[in-house]
């Protein structure tokens, strides 16, 4: 039998807004995706770890802090450092971002912004159109 | 109304129903099958008198000013003194939100009310590396005295009143003020203003957490008995719905949960021997108003009427201003869209006007581009200028309570206070008797946040599969380039702040840092009240993190459970 996808859903940092990365933590299970929630407040070494420990196909990080440029890039670089492949592994950001950010992350390898208001099964299509795409080396589109 | 009268009424009913209601439906039917609140209560086709016959006008509504509150605290309500105009702001450093407090009083706003930053909102000095990269993002950045004295400069704290949206380090935010008070030479007995200071619901939704419920609610106690000694006309708490709701809950259960918590409070100062009709007024409300607009208007009302029956019958306060519920309103952040950001001065318009309607004591109305960034100058002033639209030209404040005797915004008051009263009952079954302990074994036992959560996802299953319409979002969508101009924090402001703090904890007496925070520990540990020594740690720039660290070595940390 085929592997389910395996997401991380992360939260990182101070924030503790946790509505939106739970509401979608839920409909990623429902919709057959092994889902794995960090709970609150974690460092990005801390997610890096369980992503790479978890051996997840997609990281959805969580933040409504406005930290994002800063967390984010790091919780990349420990992922790298702990021994993940970037190259492989799907990297999300959902929350509030101001939409210079959003090409500035994508700049940085961020394979999806989502913001406030994205349909949840966009977000699904997404990770399940991505997630064997990026593991045939194929570069992101969006 | 005479049983007689109902009959007749019924009768008439019926006959609406068939010759009129009935033939119309079979040509025209109604756009749905069934119409609900947001929280899921059922909504009528028409209400009449036969719906509200059972409501004794003087026993539950009665005059503005009267027991049971239900149309007003005061007597002349808005004809007296409109609301108080107070938009939460903050950014960056002491500095930069100073100037932007001094535009606002300028532009007419009436009441400050400070966000902080998380590093402060968790009790995390700018230097820790927890803070990387959040320093000075979502609110002003304080580390310690001097930040306040800065954010205070030309403030004077005898003509402004100020409200801080701050809880676990509440302790240590209301000392700064105090000694801030101190310096300008203001009484300590005319400080106003308001701690948020509410960690029930940060453990129920909000999830600022430092400290386990138990010490949490210990020491938030402390400050009650401090603060009635102390600053007497000062709020010692704001006990917070707009947090549960905005975590995806219904407006049955921001309203039921709220009083539950203000019930659990009242319940620890009780036990601790604080007279509580000294402190009944220094207590107060902060609740949301979403895009439900009678529903909203309903919860207000039932919240005062609630609150007055509970101090009055429950705990015994004697004094009438002991069963005055006062309450903020904040718009509802989670209904603005990212998606044609204008669209939200509208959903803000009507839910501000649901809470003047409503009767609260003041507000702060969200900016359009919420749903993107913390607002700029230009929708500060857009929501600002919406509250007093309301207030100067819409004539809605000048008359009391004007939704009085709808039947429907009657019926629902009404069934809302039935359904917020089949929450508390559970509550206080857990708790054996006690609500205090009812709300903490909810906490413990995950019932708090499986019932949001479960809100949460029904209102986002709706959404999702077109039930429940937003515009802008799943219906009337359009392609669009942002063209808003966006607030963005220097990216400075980090290195500045920490340069300050090194600044100080260079120039500062240690060993009377040292002292204090020593008595603080043993303060702790012997199980007396912690505020003086904070005040003295203060005062003498210990550091918020140095102080909320002796507290979290006395009284551990608390990590939430993972539930979905």
């Amino acid at each position: 039998m085929e592997r389910k996808i395996r997401v991380l859903v992360a939260k990182v940092g101070l924030d503790g807004h946790d509505r939106g990365a739970k509401v979608v933590a839920r409909f990623l299970r429902d919709a057959g995706f092994e889902v794995i929630y960090t709970g609150l407040h974690r460092t990005p070494e801390e997610v890096a770890m369980a992503a790479v420990q978890e051996d997840v196909d997609v990281v959805g990080i969580s933040l409504h802090s406005g930290a994002h440029m800063t967390l984010v890039p790091k919780v990349m670089r420990y992922i790298e450092e702990y021994g993940g492949d970037l190259s492989e592994m799907v990297i999300l950001v959902g929350g509030i971002v101001p939409e210079d950010d959003i090409q500035k992350l994508k700049e940085m390898g961020v394979d999806g912004v989502f913001i406030p208001g994205t349909p949840i099964e966009r977000i699904i299509d997404f990770i399940r159109k991505r997630v064997p795409e990026k593991k045939r080396g194929e570069k992101a589109k969006a | 109304m005479e049983n007689r009268k109902i009959e007749e009424m019924k009768k008439e009913r019926e006959k609406w129903e068939n010759s009129c209601l009935a033939p119309y439906m079979d040509r025209f039917g109604e756009r749905d099958e069934m119409f609900e609140t947001l929280s899921g209560i059922k909504v009528n086709r028409i209400y009449d008198p036969t719906d509200t016959a059972h409501i004794d006008y003087i026993r539950d509504i009665n005059y503005p000013g009267q027991y049971p509150y239900t149309r007003g605290v005061y007597p002349t309500m808005y004809r007296g003194r409109l609301w108080t105009m107070r938009q939460f702001s903050g950014f960056g450093t002491a500095e930069d939100t100073n100037a932007r407090w001094k535009l606002l009083l300028k532009e007419g706003q009436t009441g400050l009310s400070t966000a902080f930053d998380f590093p402060t909102l968790m009790g995390i000095d700018s230097d820790s590396p927890l803070a990387d990269g959040e320093v000075g993002k979502v609110g002003v950045a304080v580390d310690t005295l001097k930040d306040f004295e800065i954010l205070f400069d030309g403030i004077p704290l005898d003509r402004v009143s100020t409200s801080f949206t701050i809880n676990p380090p509440a302790a240590v935010i209301l000392a700064m003020y105090v000694a801030i008070g101190d310096m300008q030479g203001v009484p300590r007995e005319q400080l106003r203003g308001t701690i948020q200071n509410d960690m029930l619901k940060e453990f129920h939704a909000q999830n600022t957490l430092v400290l386990p419920p138990e010490p949490s609610v210990k020491i938030i106690t402390d400050i009650f008995e401090w603060g009635v000694e102390n600053v007497p006309k000062f709020n010692l708490i704001s006990i917070s719905g707009y947090h549960i709701r905005e975590a995806g809950s219904t407006a049955v259960q921001e309203l039921a949960f709220t009083i539950a918590d203000g019930m659990a409070y009242v319940e620890a100062a009780i036990e601790r021997g604080i007279d509580i009709d000294r402190l009944a007024p220094q207590l107060s409300f902060f609740f949301n108003s979403h895009n439900n607009f009678f529903e909203e208007i309903a919860k207000f009302r039932a919240a005062r009427r609630m609150w007055a029956r509970i101090m009055r019958e429950e705990y015994g306060a004697k004094d009438p201003r002991s069963w005055w519920l006062k309450f903020h309103t904040q718009t509802a952040g989670c209904s603005l869209t990212a998606q044609q950001p204008l669209n939200n001065i509208v959903r803000t318009t009507i839910q501000a006007m649901a809470a003047v309607l409503g009767g609260t004591q003041s507000l702060h109305t969200n900016s359009f581009d919420e749903a993107w960034a913390l607002p700029s100058e230009e929708a500060v002033r857009v929501a600002l200028r919406t509250q007093q639209i309301i207030a100067f030209e819409s004539g809605i404040p000048d008359t009391i309570d004007p939704l009085a005797g709808s039947y429907y915004v009657e019926w629902l008051t009404d069934k809302m206070e039935k359904l917020a009263w089949n929450y508390i009952e559970q509550i206080r079954k857990m708790g054996e008797g006690s609500m205090l302990r009812g709300v903490l074994k909810g906490i413990e036992d995950g019932f708090f946040v499986k019932e949001i959560s479960r809100a949460a996802a029904e209102y986002q299953r709706d959404v999702e599969e077109g039930r429940r319409t937003i515009v802008g979002v799943n219906r009337y969508t359009i392609e669009e380039k942002l063209n808003i101009p966006i607030l963005k924090v220097d990216e400075e402001v980090q290195r500045k702040q920490i340069e300050r703090l090194r600044r100080i904890k260079a120039e500062r007496d240690d060993e009377a840092v040292k002292e204090a925070l020593n008595w603080l520990r043993s303060a702790a540990e012997n199980d007396e009240n912690v505020m003086p020594a904070i005040l003295q740690a203060v005062k003498v720039y210990a550091t918020e993190g140095e102080i909320m660290g002796v507290l979290k070595e006395v009284y551990g940390t608390y990590r939430k459970p993972v539930i979905i």
